[in-house]
């Protein structure tokens, strides 16, 4: 073996080594600044899944007082060009052998078993014990895996800097955000959302919001007596949100 | 068989120049992806509705292609074709440099790059995009381990083992990244387990195209030896991998036209979607398939060099059209919400989506393939990797020792 190669050979391996040492300490360091210690509150309960019943033979065409609402307590511009976050959007839906056109506000689904949490690689979408799927802005690295898995294209990715949040609704730049069900109401213990509020505001009454799994809920009642249908219901996903009339 | 491999020179203007270049338009690469996270993806083409773009069309092909380009040394350490043996350190080069270009840039993409230490640290393990982050850490070390056993003489003996390891990772690693697409049961382009082989046999042809053109290149600049009896057996080897992607396009076409739910989306891919039926049949379809067919097999053309680089090229354009139709065409058209019905909303619900890539996306791409092409012209100057001569002779001791 020639003396350059024995010094190549010597060389490879020292930077191998220096490189090796170099990386353990720091990726133990990086690990715990991963795992760091964040202050939570109480725990989300099992006891109760949020859902919503939207009935669209209220639902009036062309209003979007729910909209309007979202993006009033939510903190977000309105605008509707196509990188602009929605999350509620109204959908008009007309079968085009029959005319008959119906309209109904789409927004995250809230599934029981949402496909956005099972392709997120670092958990950061995720589903609360109470039913309410969330995105955790510290954990979402933007890689948008969620918007191509949502059936109800219910996610936005925010496509420029954000900074006029509101406190309660922390969004921002290079992460994927969707309807909350206004979890900082819920979690401050009121029990409406935005949108239910501005549509009962407008006197038509067509959303509906409470707890699934009690059945002296409004919303159960109702779920009861009327029945209430899944987008995709094909899909299986379960979701918590659900419509009359479609 | 005495195979010597031997470093480039690497001393010369040209290669200077060719690595400066390179390292050129990584930089510009770099800068762009430094300008998407400074003001957003607002500068891209990207929108709520196209979340996967141009970025995304270069990171799979070099992803899909990196798999492929071990290919040579897999059919020389698993297959036992020693005719292929003296290839195989330059395969494992070229698929570990590939690799590393098309994640630079799927890595540069994220909203926020600068998490990427939560993407090494916090996993979900119902994620096919957190298998894909073991998939490539993997793939790297069973490519490293096996050319260290390939390089290192005392080594040798666990070539045959190191190479079935990564053999058997690559097509993982391929089924991985198909799956990110086949997983999806919300779109109408994907959803289907056909797209994890499919992206198999893609990776195939992909692969060896770029190997065979970054070998023809390293041979004419080193001025080494390189015989045509080799050559035109990875042009044969080529065109048997674009017939095969060619039956599973056609296999996944025919079963989505069979079922009726999938017509609309057939229609806006093969018949009057715009651009991507273009893309489809003009690029996919003839550039990526007929035409490199036509070069390898045609009287005229099978002893051509110039006629086998042209065809490794063509394959390559095919394989972008081809991603450019499966990644965005399959976004383009509009999410079926509710079947059977028209949908309108402000969110675009029930049109096509339109896209236009920006150049800050496309200069991301290229960045991601100039880094990849820097490690192959580096590491050749600095290890090992290429024979002195792959002239016919030497491929005639090796048919002669195998049999």
């Amino acid at each position: 073996m020639s003396g350059f190669d024995t010094y190549r050979r010597r060389f490879l391996g020292g930077v191998l080594g220096v490189g090796a040492t170099a990386a353990l300490p720091a990726g133990l360091l990086f690990w715990q600044t991963a795992e760091g210690d964040v202050e939570d509150g109480p725990p989300a309960s099992g006891k109760v899944r949020w859902g919503m019943l939207v009935d669209t033979t209220k639902c009036s065409t062309g209003c979007d007082a729910c909209v309007r609402g979202c993006d009033q307590e939510n903190g977000l511009s309105g605008n509707t060009s196509p990188t602009s976050p929605q999350w509620i959007r109204k959908v008009q839906v007309t079968n085009p052998r029959t005319d008959y056109s119906f309209s109904l506000p789409m927004m995250c689904q809230h599934c029981e078993e949402p496909p956005c949490v099972d392709v997120c690689p670092t958990g950061a979408s995720f589903r609360r014990a109470d039913g309410i799927v969330l995105v955790d802005r510290h954990l979402c690295i933007g890689c948008r895996y969620c918007m191509m898995a949502c059936p109800y294209k219910a996610r936005s990715f925010i496509h420029h800097p954000v900074t006029d949040q509101l406190p309660e609704v922390p969004r921002g730049i290079g992460c994927v955000e969707s309807c909350s069900f206004c979890v900082q109401r819920i979690d401050a213990g009121k029990r409406t959302t935005a949108c239910q509020d501005a549509c009962n505001a407008e006197g038509h009454q067509a959303i509906y919001f409470g707890d699934l799994k009690d059945p002296n809920s409004d919303i159960s009642k109702r779920l009861a007596s009327y029945g209430g249908q899944e987008v995709l219901a094909s899909l299986d996903l379960h979701t918590g949100v659900r419509y009359q009339g479609i | 068989m005495h195979v010597v491999y031997r470093e480039l020179e690497g001393r010369s203007k040209a290669y200077w120049a060719l690595l400066l270049g390179l390292g050129a338009v990584l930089l510009l690469g770099l800068f762009a992806a430094h300008t998407m996270e400074e003001r957003g993806h607002i500068i891209t083409g990207m929108t709520n509705q196209i979340v996967w773009g141009m970025p995304h069309v270069f990171a799979v092909f070099l992803i899909v292609a990196a798999s492929g380009a071990l290919n040579v040394a897999s059919i020389a350490s698993v297959f036992g074709k020693t005719a292929y043996k003296p290839l195989a350190p330059l395969s494992g080069l070229v698929a570990i440099a590939l690799l590393a270009g098309g994640l630079m840039v799927l890595m540069l993409d994220l909203g926020r790059p600068d998490r990427l230490l939560v993407a090494a640290t916090v996993y979900n393990f119902k994620s096919v995009f957190a298998w894909n982050v073991f998939l490539y850490t993997g793939f790297f070390t069973f490519v490293i381990i096996y050319l260290w056993t390939m390089m290192e003489r005392k080594m040798n003996p666990y070539t045959k083992a190191a190479g079935f390891a990564a053999f058997i990772w690559r097509l993982v690693l391929t089924t991985g990244t198909g799956s990110i697409f086949g997983f999806l049961v919300a779109r109408t382009a994907y959803d289907s387990a056909l797209l994890a082989p499919m992206f198999i046999i893609f990776s195939f042809a992909y692969g060896l195209a770029v190997f065979n053109l970054v070998l023809m290149a390293a041979y004419r600049g080193s001025g080494r030896p390189l015989g045509d009896r080799m050559l035109f057996r990875l042009g044969k080897l080529l065109a048997v991998f674009v017939g095969a992607s060619f039956y599973f396009v056609l296999v996944y076409h025919l079963t989505n036209l069979y079922f009726t739910k999938n017509h609309g989306f057939e229609r806006f891919i093969l018949l009057d979607g715009g651009i991507y039926p273009l893309l489809f049949w003009g690029g996919q379809i003839v550039v990526g398939y007929l035409i490199p067919l036509l070069l390898i097999f045609a009287p005229a053309t099978r002893n051509s060099r110039t006629a086998l680089a042209a065809a490794s090229l063509l394959v390559i354009l095919g394989a972008f059209a081809q991603m450019y139709v499966t990644i965005i065409g399959g976004q383009a058209y509009p999410l079926p919400l509710f079947p059977g019905m028209q949908v309108s909303s402000t969110f675009y619900d029930g049109v096509v989506h339109p896209y236009t890539p920006s150049g800050w996306e496309i200069m991301l791409g290229f960045g991601g393939v100039a880094l990849s092409l820097a490690i192959v012209v580096f590491g050749l100057k600095i290890l090992r990797f290429l024979p002195e001569s792959l002239s016919d002779d030497q491929h005639m001791e090796a048919q002669h020792q195998a049999a």
